[in-house]
């Protein structure tokens, strides 16, 4: 006869991280922990708040009943300085950020030149754009200029990381049969890499453009031009509904941007 | 008597094609020479050559930094890194079910609530955190919870865009496969969808998180809390020292959590 | 009793493809049929139609005494939980564990706080151990599912289909991704687990000498109509024929017979004794 055999009824998933049971009920401790310090200390003035609901709601009336005409000079100017600031930052930065891109790809450069072009992108990177914008006010002055070369510099991190990481990401065979061929160097990126690279470019290049464009709104609030400052006044007057119709054109540019990217993106593959 | 056909021709691009891209880069820099001449009309370009001067003058006085003014700063980089990681937060809680619903292939109506779930994160993302800021201090007041929040805000449309095109982009076999069992709409995501975004929901906090991070440490200059507040002070006084401690602080949390960052994104995949 | 019946099931895609034309039969209990017939002559859809992953476009399918066609919303999940499906890719969750895979049979069947903690009902849970052992992955279950290979997650899909503790086994394509030895494998072990349950199986597989080996019935279907119903000895060349079209049958025949011989066969003898 046979026994019938018995298996187990109960069956728990292994943990995935922190396999070690000691290690996992620490870190969950620690978190646990850090939450209630972290909320703790975000002191809240209820009753402040419970006022500034007010405030509140006639801002989201001002949103919803926009005013575009009693301030219409000061936002065109703003909004012309937001755009033409995004266009030609864009443009520099990816003129800058092309060589050094190239410069900072492993596959391709000699080792000085990747470490400093790398070296470039950190620093770029490394700090918030009005950060980079408050230094450059103060060494070029208030206005779109500072905000021009601002922005540019934010790109040069931006899109030569992302550009170095696709040429190193590069198949190897196209750059080594075209090199095999006697090719010089610029040939070997013109025919080898360029064509690999291209299209994700591009995307990354609309991409920055919209990136620009947001950080244009905002870094007016340093003097570095844009809407930002525009902004920032109607906020001070109290006049919701400007500020209102500012973030609606804000989020209507940034509507037509990302879709007429999509298109270019989907034109050039 | 031989007929010799014409040796044929070959041309990368049809004369049409190259006529059409000739025009493209033109207008491409017609377009960039005309935002630059709009922009520059009211530089004083005085100033721009007196840059280098500029330059050399705060450099001088950045060096050497404060060191002893990180004293005052312990606390405020505490309430720095807990605006970030508290927004983060609030951003995927938020994030998290506005994804699904915007993702075409888990919405419950693709005509009504996908583009709502759309057009809110269009919003969240065209605002940038700092103006978030502006806006919650006037209607809140000052202080670490308008930081949080504006930081919250902002997330949600940055993650909620990079979860639905993960959603978008699961393997639907797995999904039939767990609906064919008789399962519930509930136990499809809970079996079939989570385990397959989950690296790309880990992926994407992480990064938004460590991006948080740089922005919070200017939110203070809007009056939200954090390292911004030290940093509006000194430069109201013009201490460039103070300031470059700061700049010093700011890129050491950086550095942090971008390394952080790095490998938790590694360990997911 | 017929566990399935099937009544003029038809399929019009809204290109205007007919993928099914009033297909009608009917499956008895413990009975292994077999599906076949050239690509897209609608196999892969009426499968899908049995259990509404495809909505037909007319006729009735019948578990039992319910209607499935009518189904909707929780009465048709219900319906669900009662059929198991094999599918070809294995289509199992590749980052979830092989044991939770497994479970995720009897999904139709607990709650939902239940599914999300992964606490089953203790039955389940013996069943799905016993099912693991049953073909062969005792050692595994902890392993994610995309550790596997080939066969052996078509394993762990006929354990999830089996845990569901089905009227019916829907198995679509299941050889189609692997090797002759572990296609065999499979579906000898299909054809032993529907014996020993008595549980009715319709088995959609392109390959025609598997499906003679390791069925009860074949049923042939062309351009969505059935052309033949009947025992696999009955495929003759003229049969197969009139299914596929043209073809040197006895050639295709005579590649397999080596097969014959294989080890594989003489061990699983060996093991009833």
């Amino acid at each position: 006869m046979q026994m019938p055999q018995s298996y187990p009824t109960h069956w728990k998933r292994p943990p995935v991280l922190f396999t070690h049971t000691g290690w996992r009920r620490a870190i969950y401790a620690g978190a646990l922990i850090y939450l209630v310090l972290a909320m703790q200390s975000v002191e809240v003035d209820w009753q402040r708040v419970y006022l500034g609901l007010d405030r509140g709601w006639k801002f989201v009336e001002g949103f919803l009943t926009p005013d575009f005409t009693t301030r219409w000079r000061d936002i065109s100017e703003g909004l012309i300085e937001s755009l033409t600031m995004t266009v030609t930052s864009t443009v520099a930065g990816i003129l800058v950020s092309v060589p050094i891109g190239i410069g900072a790809s492993r596959n391709l450069a000699p080792a000085p030149v990747y470490l400093a072009c790398r070296g470039i992108i950190t620093l770029s990177r490394s700090f918030q754009e009005i950060i980079i914008a408050i230094l450059l006010v103060a060494m070029f002055g208030f206005g779109p200029f500072a905000g021009f070369l601002t922005l540019a510099f934010a790109s040069i991190g931006f899109l030569s990381k992302l550009l170095a990481e696709d040429i190193e990401a590069c198949d190897r065979g196209q750059i080594e049969a075209i090199r095999a061929t006697g090719a010089s160097w610029w040939q070997v990126v013109n025919y080898a890499v360029q064509p690999q690279v291209m299209p994700r470019l591009v995307g990354l290049s609309l991409y920055r453009l919209d990136i620009n464009f947001r950080e244009s709104a905002v870094i007016g609030i340093v003097g570095a031009g844009g809407i930002g400052a525009t902004l920032n006044t109607a906020i001070d007057r109290y006049e919701y509904d400007s500020a209102g119709a500012i973030l609606i054109i804000i989020i209507a540019i940034v509507l037509v941007v990302e879709y007429s990217s999509s298109y270019i993106r989907r034109w050039v593959q | 008597m031989t007929d010799q056909a014409p040796t044929p021709v070959w041309h990368y691009r049809t004369r049409n094609q190259t006529l059409l891209r000739w025009l493209g880069w033109f207008l491409l820099v017609a377009l960039t020479v005309y935002c630059w001449q709009l922009m520059n009309a009211n530089t004083i370009w005085a100033f721009v050559s007196d840059a280098p001067d500029q330059a050399a003058d705060i450099g001088g006085r950045m060096f050497p930094p404060a060191w002893s003014y990180i004293d005052q700063l312990w606390e405020p980089l505490w309430d720095t890194l807990n605006i970030a990681t508290l927004g983060t937060l609030i951003g995927v809680a938020v994030a998290v079910p506005v994804a699904f619903l915007a993702a075409s292939n888990t919405t419950p109506s693709k005509r009504f609530v996908r583009p709502l779930a759309l057009l809110l994160i269009v919003t969240s993302r065209s605002i940038n955190s700092l103006i978030w800021a502006l806006l919650l201090v006037a209607v809140i007041g000052p202080g670490l919870l308008a930081g949080v929040i504006a930081i919250g805000l902002r997330s949600i449309g940055f993650i909620a865009k990079l979860l639905y095109e993960a959603i978008e982009e699961i393997d639907f076999n797995q999904v039939e496969a767990v609906r064919a069992t008789g399962a519930s709409g509930a136990q499809v995501i809970d079996y079939a969808i989570v385990p397959q975004i989950l690296p790309a929901f880990w992926g994407i906090s992480v990064f938004r998180w460590d991006i948080n991070i740089r922005e919070s440490t200017i939110l203070g200059l809007v009056g939200a809390g954090g390292l911004g507040i030290q940093l509006s002070a000194s430069l109201a006084t013009l201490a460039w020292n103070q300031v470059a401690m700061i700049f010093v602080v700011i890129l050491g949390t950086v550095i942090i959590s971008e390394w952080v960052s790095a490998r938790v994104r590694q360990a997911v995949i | 009793m017929n566990v399935l019946k099937l009544d003029k099931l038809s399929k019009t895609y809204a290109t205007g493809d007919t993928a099914l034309r009033e297909v009608s039969f009917e499956v008895p209990a413990g009975q292994v049929l077999g599906l076949i017939g050239p690509s897209g002559a609608g196999k892969s859809t009426l499968i899908r139609c049995i259990n509404r992953l495809v909505e037909p476009t007319g006729g009735s399918i019948s578990l039992g005494d319910t209607d499935l066609a009518r189904l909707n919303g929780r009465a048709l999940r219900r319906a669900r939980r009662r059929i198991g499906m094999i599918f070809q890719e294995y289509a199992l969750v590749e980052r979830l564990t092989v044991m939770e895979n497994v479970l995720s049979g009897r999904l139709g069947y607990v709650p939902v706080w239940r599914s999300f903690l992964r606490r089953y009902p203790a039955q389940d849970v013996a069943q799905a151990f016993s099912l693991l052992e049953r073909v062969g992955l005792s050692d595994h279950f902890n392993k994610r599912a995309d550790a596997l290979s080939g066969g052996q997650r078509q394993r762990v899909g006929i354990a999830r289909a089996l845990e569901q503790n089905p009227e019916l086994l829907l198995v679509d394509e299941p050889t189609a991704s692997l090797d002759p030895k572990t296609s065999r494998q499979i579906m000898r072990l299909i054809g032993d687990a529907c014996r020993e349950r008595n549980l009715p199986a319709i088995i959609n597989i392109h390959d025609v000498m598997l499906a003679q080996q390791f069925t009860d019935r074949i049923i042939g279907l062309r351009a969505g109509e059935i052309v033949f119903d009947g025992p696999p000895d009955g495929l003759t060349n003229e049969i197969l024929t009139r299914i596929y079209g043209d073809e040197d049958w006895t050639a295709m025949r005579g590649e397999e017979s080596p097969d014959e011989g294989d080890p594989g066969l003489s061990v699983d003898l060996a093991e009833g004794v």
